[in-house]
């Protein structure tokens, strides 16, 4: 739902070598790092990972695969399909990659156990932002939109209930992958240095700005633009009142009847071919489709902006049925999932791992430098599908990790009035 | 091309018992043979076992489903009225469906018009049957690949820096980049009517090659014009091929969801993408009562279509 639709474009062959790495792995009984379980019990052990394509990587699988002993299998769905199966088909998934505005769906349906936090290793790896609500210099981070401590502690084992914020021994799930969202801008074709998420509706990128076709996040991003113009101030953008609502759906028919708008996206690939065209030059966006522009030599600049960055993150989940020895199984595979190897596959796609400190021994340090300190890359630097995505000397746009996300303005969010924003978000888009 | 050809000529009752007839002729194996009402029941059952089960069950589904309440995570039992009031007291709903009907409208004028004058062109000019065969694949070529790879290939086609722009800037005909090619009503309907055309060639195709030529003789002969002969022998008599072709159009149109998604750049949105954004939502119970009310709508506007033609006695002449 969040920032993700990555064209895993090599998905056939991986899922095709992953197979052959099953194979291998189980045959050997090869069992390395993690030997806590007799390996003679868990060769049999199949876990179903099912989440966003931008996550659910076949690659990741194999690698946990080797690692562990025992089979990871990547279900790879999208948006209402993915939270519908976690909804629907728990019983066929052993854990999740879960939004936190999923997490939202998902708390008191009975599909999550919650994780006692003495299973999990990393967690004082695991960036405050999620645990604390906090940034690492103890600021408190703004509290739009559903934030990761409205989801994340759970009251007692099942799971059922989360707490104010208030930390308890049990998660609802792992804090895995986490980023802000932003403007992306053509530099090359904008002319004037981007500084405001005002500026996505501003005249001179009349027919040429686009944004997202999504009522959950794309009211968000409207409201950080119109929020910046002046033209609304939100109690909270990530969950807005009628009145708000009316107000902002009404600015944006007037903005859209000037014809201000090129397109409005609903998918990665179309948010990449527009940007790529030209046919617009600024856009709301995420990180990979930047990434996946800027890969075809095209320069394109995820912009950071001074109101800041619209937030979202992941959690790795428990389904209710597991238990026993397929219980311990995840919970191996929780501490592998974070202990770094997945952490640095999705950040050369632009996104950051929770755990970021776990991340570094599996990045090049120039890598880790780019990435995560916003240093000039040393060496030229490589998309995860291995093709030149930034040449040597070049900075990552918006600065280290906590340049980043210590400006979330607000977190993606599912509001408490859905029903009318998905209604009055119908309106703007046939208006 | 001669789909609608079939029913005409082997619609016999006895099909089944065709066969054996051919075989031996004698009475020996009348024995053996299926009662009528038996073959009847074979020959219509495998389509109303497919039409019972993917469309009859998934379409009272809905009719169930659309009444009920719903809340973020679930939908609950009941027989509400608020997910039909909702949708027709929303302007954006209107606005759609004026919108979809305008597409329908101008799409349907310029297929049958193209659609029309191809296929007269085909079955009265050509008089070689190889040479026709050959064009009607020329025609189907379009089709061997799918509609959304159809769908796409105009976006650079038609873009601000594409192929079309810069040929018109290079023949000086425009000094600036037409923005109105891409992302717009414009784009929707040539993307129709790329698509589209086929449908209206086949069936009327169909009717025009079963028009005897000598009628066409007769009217010359009895002093009518070309206009004459167009208006008073070869329109009516291909009626049953213009309402099937009209039918097929109108209802792609109206179930339309990726082409003006696409095409519009998100700009006008189709009924479809409007359902979706409230599947997206998990809203399902909205969801379905949106799509009853468009299959009400198309079932409406086929029905006086085909009271406008009675396609079905057309046919089995």
């Amino acid at each position: 739902m969040t920032s993700g639709t990555i064209k895993p474009r090599s998905k056939g062959i991986s899922r095709r070598a992953f197979l052959a790495g099953t194979g291998t792995a189980i045959g050997s009984g090869a069992i390395t790092g993690f030997p806590t379980i007799w390996a003679q019990n868990i060769k049999d052990v199949v876990l179903h990972h099912a989440g966003p394509p931008v996550t659910a990587i076949p690659a990741i699988a194999e690698q946990a695969t080797k690692d562990l002993g025992f089979t990871v299998q990547m279900q790879a769905s999208e948006n209402a399909d993915l939270l519908n199966r976690f909804l629907s088909q728990s019983s066929a998934i052993d854990c999740a990659d879960i939004s936190l505005v999923y997490m939202r769906y998902l708390i008191g349906r009975n599909v999550l156990q919650a994780i006692p936090l003495s299973k999990f290793k990393y967690w004082d790896q695991t960036i405050p932002l999620f645990t604390k609500g906090e940034y690492p210099d103890g600021r408190k981070a703004p509290q739009q939109g559903i934030t990761p401590t409205m989801i994340l502690y759970a009251t007692d084992a099942s799971g059922q209930k989360v707490t104010d914020g208030t930390p308890t021994d049990f998660v609802t799930g792992i804090p895995t992958v986490t980023n802000g969202d932003t403007l992306g801008i053509r530099p090359d074709l904008v002319s004037r240095p981007i500084t405001s998420w005002a500026d996505v509706l501003d005249p001179a990128f009349k027919g040429k700005a686009a944004i997202q076709d999504n009522p959950t996040i794309g009211i968000i991003d409207v409201a950080m633009a119109l929020e910046a113009r002046g033209d609304i101030t939100y109690g909270n953008k990530g969950n807005m009142t009628k009145e708000e609502i009316d107000k902002t759906v009404k600015t944006m028919m007037d903005i859209k009847q000037s014809g201000q708008f090129r397109s409005f996206w609903t998918s990665f690939d179309q948010s990449v071919n527009l940007m790529a065209s030209g046919e617009v030059v600024i856009q709301s966006m995420w990180s990979p489709a930047v990434a996946a522009v800027r890969s075809r030599g095209i320069p394109c600049t995820f912009q950071p902006l001074k109101e800041g960055y619209r937030g979202w993150g992941y959690t790795l989940g428990a389904m209710k049925h597991l238990d026993g020895l397929k219980l311990d199984c995840f919970y191996e595979y929780m501490n592998w999932y974070t202990s770094g190897f997945e952490g640095s596959f999705i950040a050369r796609q632009g996104y950051y791992s929770a755990q970021p400190e776990n991340v570094r021994k599996y990045l090049t340090p120039a890598e880790y430098a780019y990435w995560f300190e916003g240093k000039p890359a040393e060496t030229d630097i490589l998309s995860p599908f291995g093709k030149i995505m930034e040449k040597a000397g070049k900075s990552r746009d918006g600065g280290s990790l906590w340049e980043r996300l210590g400006n979330i303005a607000v977190w993606n969010s599912v509001m408490d009035e859905d029903r009318y924003v998905t209604r009055r978000w119908n309106e703007f888009i046939t208006s | 091309m001669n789909v609608w050809h079939k029913p005409a000529s082997d619609g016999a009752p006895a099909a089944g018992g065709a066969t054996s007839m051919v075989r031996r002729p004698a009475s020996k194996r009348r024995s053996t043979r299926l009662p009528p009402w038996l073959v009847s029941w074979f020959q219509v059952g495998p389509l109303a076992l497919i039409l019972t089960v993917l469309f009859a069950l998934p379409t009272t589904l809905f009719l169930v489903v659309s009444f009920y309440d719903y809340d973020r995570v679930g939908i609950y039992p009941a027989f509400l009225l608020d997910n039909y009031r909702e949708l027709l007291t929303t302007p954006a709903t209107w606005r759609v469906y004026v919108s979809s009907l305008r597409f329908a409208l101008i799409v349907w004028a310029i297929t049958l018009f193209l659609g029309f004058n191809v296929a007269y062109f085909l079955i009265f000019h050509i008089r070689n049957s190889i040479t026709r065969t050959i064009f009607f694949l020329l025609c189907a070529i379009p089709f061997w690949t799918s509609g959304i790879i159809r769908t796409i290939a105009w976006i650079p086609f038609l873009g601000r820096n594409g192929a079309f722009n810069q040929i018109l800037m290079a023949l000086g005909v425009t000094s600036h980049p037409l923005d109105f090619l891409l992302f717009s009503d414009f784009a929707v309907i040539v993307t129709y009517v790329h698509l589209f055309t086929l449908l209206m060639i086949g069936p009327i195709a169909n009717s025009l090659s079963k028009i005897d030529p000598a009628l066409l003789e007769a009217a010359r002969d009895a002093g009518a014009s070309r206009w004459h002969t167009m208006t008073n022998v070869v329109i009516p008599l291909s009626k049953t091929g213009i309402t099937l072709g009209s039918i097929l159009v109108f209802t792609q149109v109206m179930g339309d969801y990726f082409v003006v998604r696409q095409m519009s750049g998100g700009q006008s949105a189709s009924i479809v993408s409007m359902l979706s954004t409230e599947i997206q939502a998990m809203q399902y119970p909205p969801a379905s009562a949106n799509a009853m009310v468009l299959v009400i709508f198309v079932a409406i506007l086929v029905g006086v279509m085909m009271k406008v033609v009675d396609v079905r006695k057309e046919l089995v002449k």
